[in-house]
């Protein structure tokens, strides 16, 4: 168990180093800069801010310098937000992030396996046939087209929910962007969850559990919900990377402070350390998430901790 | 109704089931009359597909409907027919007065719950013991069905136990809360014959302690020789003969049977090709007599004198453990571990093993389809490690291999006359195609099958045909040696004779050589002169068949021998 | 059941987006000055934009570009993603270790955040937008059909045609990729809807098909953008695209159904 986080974590090392690296070059073989977008600098302005950014470094020094900042923690200044450093940035926006991912995973994992379990266990009957298919609708329908019209609704017309904004993170303001950041999420769930609870109700073991005399619920719920966990739980690190995605979205339609605007904001404005840092913290986080997705997995299968 | 039926702890009563398929509804079950009587052992044999096993889940209620559908009859056990029951009601009979042991093993346990724990679950549900209680009691029941330390192996899991461990478990589950019937549904067929052995006793010495009743279903007439009190023939779906197990192996009346007894080879007095059931029964049901000719015993011919063709020599495969980064380097499994052995020309050399002694390995080996570790392999006074990937391959044209998964040997995308074809046209492609063609049919009528369906697919052909299909491909290269891997394993007992009088005759035709494959000592015993006994990957005894039989060497294979199930009663 | 209702959806869609165009006068271009935002009516059967310019029109050539992309950039990824699972599968050993290392590296990089960050930067040109989404999508159609053709090789049809000294090359054209294809094909219908998801979704941030081309995930960002004066110009677009994403994850699933040897029983 312990070599497993400890070998995920060594290997994490140079996946993130790659994604580093590839997002800096990346990042600095694109066309124009940070400031093209400014009024026009005064020379000495510019060399000011050139030199204060690195930016008059030849390109490997700072990838160097950028590296070794990083290694003592620094992620370096913005360069759009003049007073703000990347690590202030991100201590903002990452909890508004967290706490809509989190909210988002719960509800697709509650709501999901109780759907799936539902369709499962009426398979082929019309409460089946009603789940799926709005599970199929739920996962064809981008939430960037469900959260416009959610706010229609909820928001402009009926008045109930707040438009958009972040507020002080009151309840109100997360319902909708939880929501519709989990929807497809919600459908995905019930859908390899009743596909799973299928396939393992027809395994031999589950005729096993009958002929002890069990009764239907706990021959489902004891011997067949557990092996079907499985495939869900490997949809987790797939499911975070989604909501990861999705977030951008959302966060850019309800207007709320967290690491997918910035990344597109930065992106836009050409924001080299802003970028990089939200970069680096996505993936850290997936690294972090999946393994613990593994170790869940084994918690719930012995078989793969004996492999 | 008479005296005894009322005696009786179980009567089934016309019971008919249908099964819907993409085909229609076929009938599983028609018109079966069954009685077990207390403590008595009722063997219920018959074919892949027969509908004994759907008559042992149809008594547990255990039938999915749908697509199954019990369409008429009465299940009566302790004064209710059972079919009548609802699902609630069913629920404490199951486990309790009337429980199940199934076939695979491997599949039959839940693979994320401790042991102990399925264990303990009856126990909990049915005779209300406490957690406590029933874990204790657990652990006694894993001691009485012999699996040793039970105190630790009562928390392993699943897949930390072996095959036979796993059905002991199944057993101890089953008479958990001492059950007056059991009913075990080829509980020994996935298992090793030692193994198979082992749980045989411990089924017959349960029964005897607990004086419960058994109805033991199986495709093998052999196996329940010893146990059974009674047997039930089934054949497509009806019984078709029912009797005491002695006069069943006395003197079987129904041709079915008569065919089912026959075609099993045994360890003497075999005739020289096996009779089936087509030679007692025509295939609209007439009784036939074989003929004497048919009955004429077997008689080996000496090849020793034959010049040697394949020369085996200290071979050995090993393979490397994948062992994780930062973890301790694991020991190479040795699978053949040093073996060497000659065969000659026209002989048929036999292999027998348990499952997981390298004798699938030394065959894929010989013929160079796995790296060999080291040792070497002479064919014909050709060195097969040395010849480069060119010579190799025409060197293949005359060594063949025929497999055990009549279902994974052909190509499910290629009509079946395209298979055979396929070597053709590699190693005679001089010929033009209507040769080639004529050649493929020309092979169809040799291994017994209509030239007319080489259009069609693999699905579309049984088990047994497939087999065939799959010696006419190998002998499309007009081979002289062919290894035949587990060939005959997969399939019925009648049709495993079909096969193995074919490859009889094939021999004889073609002056064929064989290395026969077997985890099955009767098939081996019948059909090779030689014999090998190989052991975690060593070739412990190597004699001809008649004295390995008779006058066993080796611990190992005396152990082997004494787990062949006797085909007969012991006081027969 | 599913198969045919999603075949049909599929139909009737196709139907309305290549063959609708001509049943109107109207341009899709065009901006009618003295009608922005109007109401579905009889000149405007889906109603008109904020700039005035008729939406029917607009969803059907969006929709056009749209199912395009979806087509080309799937064809992109089972292309590289068999090509790419078939050689790490059927070679094995070692190079399949290193080949399959690379795809659970490429996994866990933020993958779509590179390919908003390669079209911020680099324009957003469709050819740019068909590589990008062909090369995030190939991963899982690789690990599929390496696992297929691993499980392919063991068969013994396969150690069949190796005894009869049958070469490498022969056998993986004639006994491993028939075998294969019910697989791709599965997987490959269940690419479309993703891509045009993943195509709708970069459109929505701005990064896919530029003016004067449209696409459904364009028209939806300027509905929402526009929602309280024109809300038909976002519900219209989207009901298209849910209703052809439903229509084509209909589809993947039946034949996924119907065909994937790892959802069948014996």
């Amino acid at each position: 168990m312990i070599s497993l986080v400890v070998r995920r974590l060594l290997w994490g090392i140079p996946v993130l180093w790659l994604i580093l690296t590839l997002t800096f070059f990346l990042l600095r073989a694109a066309p124009g800069g940070p400031f093209d977008q400014e009024r026009q600098l005064s020379p000495q302005v510019e060399q000011l801010i050139n030199s204060k950014y690195r930016l008059d470094q030849p390109l490997s020094e700072q990838y160097l310098s950028y590296l070794s900042d990083l290694l003592q923690g620094d992620l370096g200044p913005s360069f759009q937000y003049a007073d703000f450093t990347v690590n202030e940035l991100i201590s903002l926006g990452l909890p508004v992030s967290l706490e809509l991912g989190f909210y988002a995973l719960l509800l697709a994992l509650l709501l999901g396996v109780g759907l799936g379990l539902v369709a499962a266990a009426q398979a082929n009957r019309w409460p089946d046939l009603v789940a799926m298919l709005v599970a199929v609708i739920g996962i064809s329908t981008p939430n960037f087209v469900i959260a416009p019209l959610l706010i229609l609704g909820l928001s402009v017309h009926a008045g109930w929910l707040p438009v958009g904004g972040w507020g002080d993170g009151q309840w109100q303001h997360l319902i909708l962007p939880v929501l519709t950041l989990s929807l497809p999420f919600i459908a995905a769930v019930a859908r390899i969850t009743r596909s799973a609870v299928l396939e393992v109700m027809s395994q031999p073991f589950i005729q096993t559990a009958r002929a002890k005399g069990l009764s239907a619920s706990h021959v489902l719920f004891k011997h067949g919900l557990r092996p079907a966990m499985l495939p869900v739980v490997s949809y987790l690190g797939p499911a975070a990377v989604g909501l990861m995605t999705g977030s951008v979205v959302i966060e850019q339609i309800f207007g709320l402070p967290g690491m997918g605007r910035y990344f597109v904001q930065g992106a836009l404005n050409r924001d080299y350390t802003l970028v990089l840092g939200v970069v680096l913290v996505i993936g850290l986080m997936m690294l972090l998430f999946n393994l613990l997705v593994d170790l869940l997995y084994r918690l719930i299968d012995p078989r793969v901790a004996s492999r | 109704m008479s005296h005894a039926d009322n005696q009786a702890l179980l009567n089934i009563k016309q019971l008919s089931v249908d099964f819907n398929t993409d085909e229609g509804r076929t009938q599983a079950v028609s018109d079966l009359d069954l009685v077990i009587q207390p403590g008595q052992t009722v063997g219920l044999v018959g074919e892949s597909g027969s509908g004994k096993s759907v008559t042992a889940l149809s008594i547990l209620g255990l039938i999915k409907q749908p697509p199954g559908r019990i369409t008429s009859g009465q299940i009566w056990f302790g004064g209710q027919d059972l079919l009548t029951l609802s699902e609630k009601q069913l629920r404490p009979i199951r486990g309790n007065d009337i429980s199940m042991v199934f076939q695979e093993p491997m599949t039959s346990l839940n693979p994320v719950f401790r042991v102990g724990y399925q264990i303990a679950e009856v126990l909990r549900l049915h005779q209300k013991l406490s957690k406590k209680a029933a874990w204790q009691r657990t652990i006694e029941l894993l001691d009485w069905v012999g699996i040793p330390e039970p105190h630790v192996r009562v928390r392993s899991y699943p897949h930390e136990l072996s095959g036979g461990q796993k059905q002991r478990v199944m057993i101890a589950m089953a008479i958990a809360c001492e059950p007056q019937l059991l009913i075990c549904d080829e509980p020994t067929t996935a298992l090793d014959v030692t193994i198979q052995q082992q749980v045989l006793n411990l089924l017959q010495d349960l029964q005897r302690q607990m004086g419960m009743s058994m109805l033991f279903i199986t495709h093998d007439l052999g196996v329940i020789a010893d146990l059974a009190d009674e047997v039930v023939v089934m054949y497509r779906s009806q019984k078709v003969e029912q009797a005491s197990t002695r006069s069943i192996f006395s003197g079987a009346r129904h041709p079915y049977s008569k065919g089912l007894l026959a075609c099993r080879p045994k360890l003497h007095d075999n005739p020289g090709r096996l009779l089936t059931v087509g030679d007692y029964m025509s295939a609209d049901g007439r009784e036939l007599e074989p003929s004497a000719e048919q009955l004429k015993p077997q008689q080996k011919i000496d090849k020793s004198g034959q010049p040697v063709l394949l020369d085996v020599r200290e071979l050995a495969t090993h393979f490397v453990q994948k062992s994780g980064w930062l973890q301790p380097k694991k020991p190479p499994i040795k699978a053949v571990d040093g073996v060497s052995f000659t065969v000659r020309k026209g002989e048929t050399l036999g292999l027998v093993g348990e499952s997981g002694c390298g004798k699938t390995t030394l065959g894929r080996t010989i013929l160079r389809l796995q790296q060999a570790t080291a040792g070497s392999v002479s064919f014909d006074g050709i060195e097969v490690f040395d010849q480069s990937p060119a010579q190799l391959r025409k060197l293949r044209s005359r060594m063949q291999i025929i497999f055990q998964d009549p279902y994974g040997s052909l190509n499910p995308r290629m009509p079946v006359g395209r298979a055979v074809m396929e070597p053709i046209q590699l190693h005679q492609s001089q010929l033009n195609r209507s040769r080639q063609d004529d050649q493929v049919c020309e092979l169809f009528v040799q291994v017994g099958l209509n030239p007319d369906q080489r259009h069609r697919y693999p699905h579309e052909f049984s088990g047994g045909q497939r087999q065939r299909i799959a010696i006419a491909r190998a002998l499309a290269v007009d081979p002289e040696f062919i290894i035949c891997d587990e060939s005959v394993s997969a399939l019925d007992v009648s049709v495993q004779a079909q096969v193995l009088n074919l490859l009889l005759d094939l021999q004889e035709q073609r002056g064929l050589t064989y290395i026969f494959i077997s985890h099955d000592l009767s098939v081996v015993n019948f059909i090779a002169d030689r014999v090998g006994v190989m052991n975690q990957g060593r070739l412990v005894e190597l004699d001809t068949a008649e004295n390995i039989y008779r006058n066993p060497q080796n611990p190992y294979t005396q152990q082997l021998l004494d787990a062949i199930p006797k085909g007969r009663p012991e006081w027969s | 059941m599913k198969l045919k209702l999603g075949i049909w959806m599929l139909v009737m869609v196709n139907l309305l987006i290549w063959l609708g165009p001509f049943f109107t006068v109207l341009d899709p271009e065009t901006i009618h000055w003295d009608h922005m935002a109007v109401k579905p009516d009889q000149t405007f059967w889906l109603g008109t934009d904020v700039m005035g310019r008729d939406l029917f029109i607009r969803t059907l050539l969006g929709g056009q570009v749209s199912i395009l992309v979806g087509l080309v950039a799937s064809m992109v990824s089972v292309f590289i993603g068999v090509l790419y699972g078939m050689l790490a599968g059927f070679v094995g050993g070692r190079t399949d270790a290193i080949m399959m290392r690379l795809v659970d590296v490429l996994y866990a990089l933020p993958f779509l955040f590179l390919v908003i960050l390669l079209l911020v930067f680099f324009g957003q040109q469709l050819w740019l937008l068909f590589v990008a989404i062909g090369c995030y999508l190939w991963l899982d159609m690789a690990r599929i059909v390496r696992g297929q053709t691993m499980m392919l090789k063991q068969q013994a049809f396969v150690e069949s045609a190796v005894a009869l000294g049958q070469s490498q090359v022969v056998i993986l054209r004639r006994h491993v990729l028939p075998n294969l294809m019910g697989v791709v094909l599965v997987y490959a219908t269940l690419i479309i809807p993703q891509v045009i998801m993943i195509e709708s979704f970069l459109s929505f941030l701005g990064l896919g098909v530029q003016e004067p081309m449209t696409s459904w995930g364009a028209l939806v960002n300027e509905g929402a953008g526009n929602m309280e004066l024109a809300p038909w110009a976002l519900l219209f677009p989207a009901l298209f695209l849910s209703f052809t994403l439903v229509g084509f994850n209909l589809l993947g699933d039946g034949l996924r159904d119907r065909w994937d040897p790892s959802c069948q029983k014996q």
